[in-house]
Order: structure tokens, then C-alpha cells, then sequence
């Protein structure tokens, strides 16, 4: 088990996502216990692998034996272990939470549900921790479709979102395959840590650029990158709201980790930054993207619309430090990924707990009665909207402080002055929000609340338990937050220092 | 200049099946010709891939008694080939997740055209 420790996620993951079918054939309600164990024990082995690595090694598991510039070989290093960690957690806490969901919007179809969740997860997982190119965009498509089913389950008009998507994520992933295409035509190797050594013998070659170019053109489609975010919105908002809570924090965030891992461990720093300056493209169309997804997220009425356009911005966030390519803002982009993996979790579990309990999520509607019907939700949704806003004890306010930094580093104050003006957008759109909840006074919809939704009294407050599979997870995750700015010196130092990349 | 367009015949051929593909994409406005464009797309760079292991003077890389295993160099190289039966495979998903997706869209709206599909999203939320 030690030594095949970095296969074993995407595995077990694979493994439970077929057996969810035949398993919970007669009985539906096995499907929840399976999933919920699994996504556990891949937690635990996800911090079992980082535990093992910090120290700063590097284990290479090879796939049938095959020795690795041949075969098909599995990286663990500081930054998979990491990634691995954080989206396994946050998939952890989405799955408990949509026990509670469950009866609300993905009524007849908790088997196919789980079993797509959990190959979404391998897909994820195997993306981060292969070490071959092409294994790469298998897993892309194994994570992709089953993104694509999890989002076509919802509402109506969920279906014609995930067709877009598709379409879209479909000519993402060929494009990265076509850029992988020259690179081996160009290398003769698809091992990511061969091809490093091999590229700077090579010296300047169009097909290089070329690849480099399609790769990153691809993997922003996955990632959202600003003008490539047209499947991003309407995704999010018609997606089930336990789906929207599984792809926003971990999809996006998926395709930062492919976009490090080949601009800065395959192609190499200097490369990207210098020779062939497409870390400055990225960092500039990321730097727009901020100020895009925060101006539309403002417009915005529904909460799951908002937080849909908010992600177009953070995913602007991880980008502009990525693109920055100096170790603080690498330090930054590293940071935002496992912050804003547990504020967009704790977010969209937010807006499913409104939808649930109160009816809607539309902001305009919701006054406070939901601070006494949902006094936790409400809690959690202020903690994790002050990190998006990023004051200080919160943890957004850290990753945005290494950002701000590394461009104080670079030099280019026009970033520094997006990363101020978004963080004043962010307080227009979610000070809206937290007005309607705490100060509104509920009078203004009595004639409205004709059509109760589940759980809701007419006496109103205090009626409705919360509930455990709904509160629980959204207030750890939530709460998560502070724990993270309090120890963010620790994370920083203890991890995210020994992964930056050489030569940076 | 010719030497740039006839040598590389194979990859403008490719790279035309990919435009084609891309333009059915975008500007179609029926939902499965949208898919036709798409499967085109991914033919192309399968294509692309076979294109780029085929040398003159080499033979299948089935080992042959008359050749023997020593000169790997007379048999073209089987790695794109392998690699394209997998995205043969994930095409195949990948189209079978699309044409179930727009059955789905058909069943809700009767219709598989996007402008009438907008129109129709819009009429009835």
C-alpha cells in the first residue's frame, strides 16, 4: 500500500464509481454510504501522501512496471499532494451535504448522481497526479463528461447549458491534444519530467510555441479563463445545486493546477516568462477577467448567477498569479486555489441551503427571515463572503496580500490596481447580500410567501431544524476559512514554499 | 513556397477538416450539426496524429521475419497509433454523452434549433 499509494485514489475512485451502479441497483439508498466512504478514504489518503512528501521528496509510481520515459508514470510531489488534498476534502464535505439535498433536486436519480460524482473525482485526482501528457487528457475527458452528466441532471434548461459545455470543453481538450501532438512530434516523449530535459536542447522551435500556445488555449477553456468563460455562467446557475457546489470549487481550480503544471514543470519558468512570454498573456486577459466577472457579477439578481460570475473573477485571481511568474505570486495563485476552493464550496452550499429551505435564491427576495430560519447558513455565508472580500482574519484577505505583493514585485502597478478595484467590487456585490439578510425587513414579501416551500411554517421562525447533512458541512467549511488566515504562515511556509518551481 | 504547401500536404488537409469542423461549431444553428462539426474536429486531429507517425520506406510495426527486430527504424513508429485508439475511444464518450444531451433538449423544447431553442428557453422558464 506505501509504494502504490499515489494510484490508489484515482483507483478507489474508479472502482466505487462502477460498483455504485450495481451495488445500489435494488436499493437506492446504498449509493450515499458508498460515495460518502470513498470520497473519506480518499481524504485519508490524501493526507497520509502529504504527510509522506513534505519532506521534500518525490515518489514516482510506474504504471505495470514500465520504467518511465515508456511507461506511464504517477508523480507524487508537494504540489499533486496538495491540490489533491484540498479538492478531496472539499468534494468530501459537498457529498455529506447532499444527503440533505437529495430529495430536493436530483429526486429520482441518487445512483447515477454518485457514480458520476465519483468519476468526476478520479478524473480530478488522476489529472493531478499523472506525469505523462496524454494520461493528462484522458483524464481531462474522463473528468469532463462526467462533468457534463452532472450538470445536464438539473433543472430544464440544465441540458441545452451542458451541450454548450460540451461543446466548448470538447474543443478544449482537442486543442490541448493537438498541442500535445507537436510537442511529442517535436520531443519524442510524452513524460512531462523527459520532455523538461529534453526541451532545452531542442532550443527555439516554432512547433514548441505552437504547442505551448494550444495547450494553454485548451486548458483555459477548462479553467475559464477570462474570454474563454461562455460555459461558465449558465453552467453553474441551471446545474443542480449540489453539482454547481462540486464543480465550482474543484473544476476550475483543476484546470490552474494543468496550467502550472505545463507552463512552469514543462516548459520551465524561464521559458514562458522570457523566451515565448505567454505567462504575461495569461496574467493580462486574467487581469481583465477580474475586473469583467466582478463588474457582472454586480448585475446580477440570482445568487447562484452571482457566484457564477464571481468564480469568472476569482479564476482571475489564481491566473494573474500564475501569469505573474515570481514566486510571490505564485505563492498567491497556490494560496487562492485552497482558498477559494473552500469559499466557493461553502457558497454554493449556501445558495443550495436557500433553495431548499427558503425557496429561491434570489437576492433581491430574501430579507431576514432567513437569519432566523437558517441562523448557521446565514453565519457561514457572511464568513465566507468576508473572505471573497478578503478582511483581514480571513483567509481570502492573505492569498490577495502575496498577489498584491508579487505585483508590487513585477512592478506593474496596473495589476496592483485591479487587485484593489476588485476587492471594492466584491464588497458592492456581497454587502448587497448581507444587507438583505440582516436588515431587511421581512413585511415586504408576506403576500408573496402563498406557495410554502418545504419545512416552512407560517409561524416562521425557529420552526425549521436546519438539519445536519445541510449545516454541518457548509459551517466547517466555512469556519475552515479563519482557520486558514490564522495559520496561512504555516501552509505557506510548510508547504507552498517547497513547491515553487525551479528557476522562478 | 510550393515545397510549403505540397510537402506538407497531409497537415493542410488536416487543418482544413479542422477548420471545417470548427466552422460547423460555430455557425451552425441545429443542435446536431453542431455535433457533426465536432466529430469532424476530433477526426481531424486523429488524422493529424497518424499523419505525423508515417514514413516513407517503413513497414506496419508488426515484427517481420524478413526485417527482424534490429532495425526498429524500417518500421514506423506505433506510439500515435495506440494513442489515437484511446481518443478514438474517448471520442466515441464523448459523442454518446452529446447526441443523449440533445435528445434530452428535444424532449423539453421539440426542437433542436438553437434561435427557436433561445426563444422557447425564454417563453417557458
Amino acid at each position: 500500500m506505501i509504494q502504490n499509494s499515489p494510484a490508489l485514489i484515482p483507483l478507489t475512485l474508479l472502482a466505487t464509481a462502477i460498483s455504485i451502479p450495481v451495488l445500489a441497483l435494488k436499493k437506492e439508498k446504498f449509493a450515499f454510504p458508498i460515495a460518502v466512504a470513498a470520497s473519506f478514504f480518499s481524504v485519508v489518503l490524501s493526507f497520509y501522501n502529504l504527510a509522506r512528501i513534505l519532506d521534500g521528496a518525490r515518489i514516482s509510481y510506474h504504471f505495470g512496471g514500465w520504467i518511465p520515459p515508456l511507461g506511464i508514470e504517477y508523480v507524487l510531489d508537494p504540489l499533486s499532494a496538495f491540490i489533491a488534498l484540498v479538492v478531496n476534502v472539499v468534494a468530501f464535505f459537498v457529498i455529506w451535504h447532499s444527503k440533505g439535498l437529495q430529495t430536493a433536486e436530483v429526486a429520482e436519480k441518487p445512483v447515477p448522481y454518485y457514480a458520476l460524482t465519483l468519476l468526476f473525482l478520479c478524473g480530478g485526482n488522476g489529472i493531478i497526479i499523472t506525469g505523462d501528457l496524454f494520461n493528462l487528457y484522458v483524464f481531462i475527458e474522463i473528468f469532463s463528461l462526467a462533468a457534463y452528466g452532472l450538470i445536464g441532471i438539473g433543472e430544464r434548461k440544465a441540458p441545452v447549458a451542458a451541450f454548450r459545455y460540451l461543446i466548448m470543453g470538447t474543443v478544449g481538450a482537442s486543442f490541448y491534444l493537438i498541442g500535445v501532438g507537436f510537442l511529442y512530434m517535436v520531443t519524442g516523449s510524452l513524460n512531462m519530467a523527459d520532455v523538461k530535459a529534453i526541451l532545452p536542447l531542442i532550443g527555439r522551435n516554432p512547433a514548441v510555441d505552437v504547442a505551448l500556445t494550444l495547450m494553454v488555449a485548451g486548458i483555459g477553456i477548462k479553467m475559464a479563463l477570462f474570454p474563454l468563460h461562455g460555459w461558465l455562467p449558465d453552467s453553474y446557475t441551471y446545474a443542480p445545486s449540489t453539482s454547481s457546489a462540486l464543480i465550482a470549487p474543484i473544476g476550475t481550480k483543476i484546470g490552474a493546477y494543468v496550467i502550472i503544471r505545463i507552463l512552469f514543470f514543462v516548459f520551465g519558468v524561464s521559458f514562458v516568462d522570457k523566451d515565448f512570454p505567454i505567462a504575461d498573456f495569461v496574467a493580462w486577459l486574467s487581469a481583465a477577467g477580474i475586473i469583467y466577472g466582478s463588474v457582472m457579477a454586480i448585475a446580477q439578481k440570482e445568487l447562484k448567477r452571482m457566484l457564477a460570475y464571481s468564480s469568472v473573477a476569482q479564476i482571475g485571481y489564481i491566473g494573474l498569479g500564475i501569469g505573474m511568474a515570481n514566486p510571490l505570486g505564485y505563492i498567491g495563485a497556490v494560496l487562492h486555489i485552497l482558498n477559494h476552493a473552500f469559499m466557493k464550496g461553502s457558497l454554493f452550499l449556501v445558495a443550495a441551503n436557500l433553495r431548499k429551505k427558503i425557496g429561491h435564491s434570489d437576492i433581491e427576495k430574501l430579507d431576514s427571515t432567513c437569519l432566523k430560519r437558517l441562523p448557521w447558513t446565514t453565519a457561514a455565508f457572511t464568513v465566507s463572503a468576508l473572505s471573497m472580500i478578503g478582511l483581514p482574519p480571513t483567509a481570502g484577505f492573505f492569498s490577495k496580500w502575496y498577489l498584491a505583493l508579487g505585483a508590487v514585485d513585477k512592478g506593474n502597478w496596473i495589476f496592483l490596481a485591479v487587485i484593489m478595484a476588485s476587492s471594492l467590487l466584491n464588497a458592492v456585490y456581497f454587502f448587497r447580500m448581507l444587507e438583505n439578510l440582516y436588515l431587511r425587513s421581512p413585511k415586504v414579501r408576506m403576500s408573496e410567501e402563498t406557495a410554502s416551500p418545504e419545512g416552512c411554517d407560517s409561524a416562521g421562525a425557529f420552526v425549521v431544524p436546519e438539519g445536519c447533512y445541510l449545516t454541518i458541512p457548509v459551517v466547517i467549511l466555512s469556519f475552515s476559512l479563519l482557520a486558514i488566515g490564522l495559520w496561512n504562515s504555516a501552509i505557506v511556509k510548510g508547504i507552498i514554499l517547497n513547491i515553487i518551481p525551479p528557476g522562478m | 513556397m510550393s515545397d510549403f504547401i505540397l510537402g506538407h500536404y497531409t497537415y493542410w488537409g488536416v487543418f482544413i477538416l479542422m477548420l471545417l469542423g470548427l466552422y460547423g461549431m460555430i455557425f451552425k444553428n441545429n443542435l446536431a450539426k453542431k455535433l457533426i462539426g465536432m466529430t469532424i474536429f476530433q477526426v481531424s486531429i486523429i488524422m493529424f496524429y497518424v499523419a505525423s507517425a508515417s514514413k516513407w520506406s517503413s513497414t506496419v510495426p508488426v515484427l517481420d521475419p524478413a526485417i527482424g527486430a534490429a532495425e526498429a527504424a524500417r518500421y514506423i513508429s506505433p506510439l500515435q497509433h495506440c494513442l489515437m485508439l484511446t481518443a478514438i475511444v474517448v471520442g466515441v464518450a464523448t459523442s454518446g454523452v452529446a447526441f443523449s444531451l440533445a435528445i434530452v433538449i428535444y424532449r423539453h423544447y421539440k426542437t433542436l434549433d438553437e434561435p427557436l431553442l433561445i426563444e422557447r428557453m425564454k417563453a417557458q422558464p
